[in-house]
């Protein structure tokens, strides 16, 4: 257990390292780097598609506690507050409540 | 346009413009991941210092998360910090407008650890009412309450899901992708549209090949077809 700790501790500290960099290279670089650059379009590219897929595996794999979920109520969920968001003219609290309650009454109620 | 040139009104003005959406939405989402963490199997410590030191919700949640998946350790800190890569072009894009207020450079290096999605995009907007050596002061202010919210929310989802019943405890579990998705959603640039709409299809289906290497594999193939499409299609 104690080992287990110390190694995480080990992920978390390198996790947090390793964001630093990002801060520490943009300040370095604050007058020299062109951010409309190819090179940083692509980083920004590279960063969405990665987020994009993990949200997207956290909702039809899901590792922890929303495995007991169904799938339906997962993307019913996401689409909801996706939906709503843009209903609501872009205002991220009111999708993220509606896909939240809508996912905990079919969560209660399944 | 500069109207706020003395301390005291900018303190008030970045207290103001704190309290209000910025905190509520810190609050929520950092709920989201205090539960999350705890699921994974993070220590409280770890939490909070997760927020504090990554301050950023997507690495955040990918730590959690894939530290859960059983991910290895080296593979969790490549995909973490990738995913916060943007804190790059936001501190280049950032940093240049308040540099006159410091009068060591060096501090810099540690202020930029406050930096956020939220007061950079605060300081974008308030800055240009703010007299130029003021407004460190701001951001400073601004930034700590915004990262106070965030520490309280992660405490209380931590300690939250543990008490909460079923469904609702399993709703702070959601809240984590559905919060990323709505944002996400909100994003205006094609190239980041593009890339998002090949990582749908491709995180779950390279999770399944190889989950240590999967999300980086996403970043890396759908990040470069996305850029390369972009390119093809500005000329």
């Amino acid at each position: 257990m104690l080992e287990s700790q110390t190694e995480l501790w080990i992920v978390v500290a390198g996790s947090i390292a390793a964001t630093y960099l990002w801060r520490f290279l943009g300040t370095l670089f604050s007058y020299r780097i062109d951010p409309q650059g190819h090179l940083f379009q692509w980083i920004t590219c590279v960063s969405f598609a990665m987020l994009a897929g993990l949200i997207s595996r956290m909702v039809f794999i899901p590792v922890g506690p929303l495995i007991e979920v169904d799938l339906w109520i997962r993307v019913t969920g996401i689409m909801v507050g996706l939906i709503v968001f843009f209903l609501a003219h872009r205002q991220v609290l009111v999708g993220v409540g509606a896909g939240l309650a809508v996912f905990i009454a079919l969560v209660s109620v399944v | 346009m500069i109207v706020l040139s003395s301390p005291a009104t900018v303190y008030r003005r970045a207290a103001k413009d704190a309290l209000g959406f910025p905190s509520v939405m810190l609050l929520a989402s950092m709920t989201g991941f205090g539960s999350l963490a705890k699921e994974s199997g993070l220590t409280l410590g770890m939490a909070l210092s997760s927020t504090a030191g990554i301050w950023g919700l997507p690495g955040q949640v990918a730590l959690a998360e894939m530290h859960a998946a059983g991910v290895s350790a080296l593979f969790v800190i490549l995909a973490v910090s990738l995913s916060n890569a943007r804190f790059l072009p936001m501190a280049v894009s950032f940093i240049p407008l308040m540099r006159d207020g410091i009068k060591r450079f060096g501090w810099m290096f540690a202020l930029v650890q406050l930096l956020s999605i939220n007061s950079w995009a605060a300081g974008l907007r308030s800055f240009p009412e703010i007299e130029v050596h003021l407004r460190a002061r701001y951001y400073v202010l601004f930034a700590l309450i915004c990262m106070s919210a965030g520490l309280l929310g992660t405490a209380v989802g931590y300690y939250s899901i543990g008490v909460m019943n079923r469904a609702a405890s399993l709703g702070l579990i959601f809240l984590n992708p559905l919060f990323f998705a709505v944002l996400l959603a909100g994003s205006h640039a094609r190239p980041a549209i593009i890339a998002m709409l090949i990582g749908i299809p491709l995180g779950p289906i390279l999770h399944v090949l190889s989950p240590d290497w999967g999300l980086l594999a996403t970043g890396l193939l759908g990040g470069t077809l996305a850029f390369l499409i972009h390119l093809r299609a500005q000329k």
